[in-house]
């Protein structure tokens, strides 16, 4: 493990981001206090400190789209033994990799959604029966125990838990933890910091490129870019983008 | 019924990667041209550098009709062929060179006569048992001028290695002569290339950077390469990467010659009792077209060529427009471009800004570059790697069998190594054989109703042979250059729906085994003609785009020099 690796994660527990994230800022993802209201230079959080005796902007909770409560604490709760939080740094939890799954169970993966509707229950199932408490209530050490044999379908009289399940779960969670922030997970680009990845830029110069792990983290969304904003009123006419940012 | 429009010169169908090519010579030569896209425009502002999109969820591949027409796929005819998860291809003005990698390669000269070439070194006998390989009816230096009027019309960039048989430092040593140098330098080293480009020289190899169809210079009114990183079925933010939405299709607009018709899906070409194409039936919205035209260019990439043809039966023609032969579909091969190794190196290649196409080839395993004397295989592998990292792909790396693949444990081994692996690129002289074809499937249909194709399929002992060999070079490579661990991929079997499908609409010069001619027009339906790698005969070790493009605009060439006699 080298260094510069550890000196990053820790950062990833500091209150204050280098910059926000527009879409960050505008849904309170993981925002807590007004102190970051006011912190980073963008010029959205510069227009928010600004704003005079405005109402105060209340963080929004967001709602799952489709996972139920149960569902959703199950979930997230098995994606929290995949991507643990640990001496590394947060894990999926943090990152709302959950979040991430249930958008993309109620949109681009609706296909999936009648698995992890069956597979979440018969784990809830299981748990009950066997272990005699809900999963997400479970020590961490029966949830992994539980996991393992998941993996070598070894629970006998639930099929449907079985590698194939896992697998699925484990990709998933992965995809909402290292995922662009627009999609719901990433939070605070807690996946990338803790791959040592400097974020989505618009250009990589070769010195950029050399520093590798240890070029500062660009911290955007690609969807913060104005090259690549959605709304057609609000876009910009450059056509590099980002790309004005410091290059 | 279906409306009928004002006749026009020619009609392309699909203007991607060949068919946007196809257009600036013809309307050139003042031809009246409409071009039938399946899909819709793009814009630089659609290619955010977003893995989720553009490699979790294959967009753009999914906002058009390719989607809907996913082939399906079997080893051989043991197997019942079942539908893939997607398809290689996708639909939109400029097609799939929006968002491909963009390596333009030339072939090798040996890909053109392959038979003549082993039988002279190494006797007939070692073309494979039941291959059905020919020579192409024309040869690297007929193809020359035409893969130079594509490098320059739509910005390749690379390092020449022959110059008119001057050898040039810095280039392939194994490339056919050149006319000239490429309008662009090659694509920038990085760390690792250079490391890898040592690594190479060390074993007596000579590395050089492959050519690409993205700018490294302004070249025309577009920037260069910016290296983001995102280049992997991701299109070009800055269009910098020459997709013919931003070079061909732009400039033939300007002559007011080119008509671009989006969205429009083609069902049928027709023919008269002479068997010569009169024209398009295509879907727009509800309505259904009729596009007469005195000469079609089919352009819609090998599997949907293969269809519409079949699909486009009539009196004439009951298996399917110039298809009388039953050659349609037959000589089909899909590349071998997987089988990687996968290597482990004990500090960070800083790998996280580049692109597919920015990386190091060894050309000194491919083709007939070495002495096969004693090989039990012809042809061979280009190896490349690159330079190309995004977040997901990294956290599923490898785990090189040292941690399971969850919890803390893998948590740390991801942290430590996510920047040290890296994948080859293999690409591998893959031959047509007897029983490898496409047809159209008996039960599977698309949202018209109209059956997908299906693709029978799957590598013989001289495709395994090769992936087995290049695997030996390509891991020697990696542990000169200081890899700790290194996996291999299985061999491969049945050939999947690949972006680098050939055959299908041969080209030859006999036509009991040729779809198409040698200038690319049906022997049996002489105003068609057909564009793409379908009508290649072999694949090389490298990427098809370019000499498709190169073909594309030879047959184009073709068509306005013998107007009078193709059309009549």
């Amino acid at each position: 493990m080298s260094d510069d690796k550890k000196t990053r994660a820790d950062e990833v527990e500091a209150p204050i981001a280098p910059s926000l994230s527009r879409r960050n800022l505008l849904k309170g993802v993981g925002l807590t206090g007004a102190a970051l209201m006011t912190a980073g230079s963008g010029s959205l959080s510069a227009q928010a400190a600004a704003a005079p005796s405005g109402p105060q902007l209340i963080p929004v909770r967001e709602a799952f789209e489709t996972l139920t409560a149960l569902e959703s604490a199950t979930l997230d709760a098995f994606a929290s033994r995949i991507i643990p939080s640990d001496e590394n740094g947060p894990g999926a939890h943090e990152a709302r990799a959950v979040h991430y799954i249930d958008r993309a169970l109620a949109g681009a993966m609706s296909s999936s959604r009648e698995q992890y509707g069956a597979g979440l229950s018969s784990l809830e199932d299981y748990s009950l029966q066997a272990k005699g408490m809900s999963f997400h209530l479970l020590p961490e050490a029966e949830q992994d125990a539980i996991i393992e044999a998941m993996t070598e379908n070894a629970l006998t009289g639930y099929s449907i838990l079985n590698a194939g399940f896992f697998n699925m779960v484990r990709t998933h969670t992965i995809d909402g933890t290292f995922s662009d922030p627009y999609y719901g997970g990433n939070r605070d680009f807690i996946g990338w910091d803790l791959l040592g990845y400097p974020g989505v830029r618009a250009i990589a110069t070769p010195d950029d490129v050399s520093q590798g792990s240890l070029l500062a983290p660009s911290r955007q969304s690609a969807y913060d870019m104005p090259t690549h904003l959605k709304d057609p009123v609000g876009s910009s006419s450059s056509s590099t983008g980002g790309a004005a940012n410091g290059h | 019924m279906a409306t009928n429009l004002p006749k026009t010169d020619v009609v392309v169908i699909g203007l991607g990667a060949v068919g946007g090519v196809a257009v600036l010579p013809l309307v050139n030569a003042g031809l009246n041209v409409i071009g039938l896209e399946a899909g819709g425009w793009f814009s630089n502002r659609d290619f955010a550098p977003d893995e989720v999109r553009n490699n979790l969820r294959d967009w753009p591949q999914q906002v058009a009709k390719a989607k809907n027409e996913i082939p399906t796929v079997r080893a051989n005819i043991n197997f019942e062929a079942v539908q893939g998860g997607g398809h290689p291809m996708m639909n939109g003005v400029g097609g799939t060179s929006l968002h491909y990698w963009a390596q333009s390669w030339r072939l090798n000269p040996w890909d053109f006569k392959t038979v003549s070439a082993t039988s002279a070194r190494y006797g007939a006998h070692r073309i494979p048992e039941n291959s059905t390989v020919e020579d192409w009816p024309i040869s690297y230096e007929d193809l020359e001028p035409y893969y130079d009027r594509v490098e320059y019309a739509i910005g390749v960039s690379g390092n020449a290695g022959n110059i008119n048989g001057s050898k040039q430092a810095n280039g392939n040593p194994f490339e056919g002569p050149r006319a000239r140098a490429y309008p662009m330098p090659g694509l920038r080293s990085s760390g690792y290339t250079d490391m890898m480009s040592d690594a190479a020289r060390g074993l007596g190899w000579t590395p050089f950077q492959g050519p690409a169809a993205i700018n490294t210079e302004v070249y025309g009114d577009r920037p260069g390469c910016f290296y983001h990183g995102y280049c992997d079925r991701g299109g070009c933010h800055v269009n910098a990467k020459s997709s013919t939405a931003v070079t061909t299709i732009p400039e033939a607009l300007k002559s007011g010659l080119l008509k671009v018709v989006t969205h429009a899906r083609v069902l049928k070409i027709l023919n008269d009792a002479d068997g010569r194409v009169t024209g398009v039936e295509y879907l727009l919205g509800n309505q259904v077209m009729f596009q007469p035209a005195d000469a079609v260019m089919l352009a819609s990439h090998t599997y949907e060529n293969v269809r519409l043809l079949m699909l486009s039966t009539s009196q004439q023609f009951p298996n399917g427009l110039a298809n009388n032969s039953g050659q349609v579909g037959q000589h089909y091969l899909s590349h071998h471009q997987g089988a990687p190794v996968i290597a482990l190196f004990p500090k960070n290649l800083n790998n996280w800004y580049g692109l597919p196409a920015q990386g190091v080839a060894i050309d000194e395993w491919a083709d007939d570059n070495f002495d096969h004397s004693d090989l039990d295989f012809i042809g061979g592998g280009n190896l490349w790697t690159y330079t190309d990292r995004k977040p997901i792909a990294a956290a599923k790396m490898s785990t090189f069998d040292k941690v399971p693949n969850w919890g803390s444990k893998w948590k740390a081994f991801v942290r430590e190594n996510a920047d040290r692996t890296n994948v080859s690129y293999i690409q591998k002289t893959t031959l047509p054989y007897r029983g490898n074809y496409l047809d159209l499937d008996p039960q599977v249909k698309d949202k018209l109703g109209f059956p997908v194709i299906r693709i029978t399929a799957e590598y013989k002992d001289n495709e395994l042979r090769i992936a087995q060999f290049t695997q030996d070079r390509m891991e020697e490579w990696y542990r000169a250059a200081g890899a700790t661990e290194i996996i291999r991929a299985g061999l491969g079997n049945a050939m999947g729906a690949s972006t680098h499908a050939y055959g299908g609409t041969r080209m030859g010069n006999d036509p009991t085994t040729n779809v198409t001619n040698a200038f690319g027009f049906a022997h049996e339906s002489p105003n068609l003609g057909i564009l793409g790698s379908s009508v290649m005969g072999t694949s090389g070790a490298r990427n098809p785009t370019l000499t498709a493009q190169a073909l594309a605009w030879r047959t184009a060439e073709h068509l306005v020099e013998n107007w009078d006699t193709i059309t009549r």
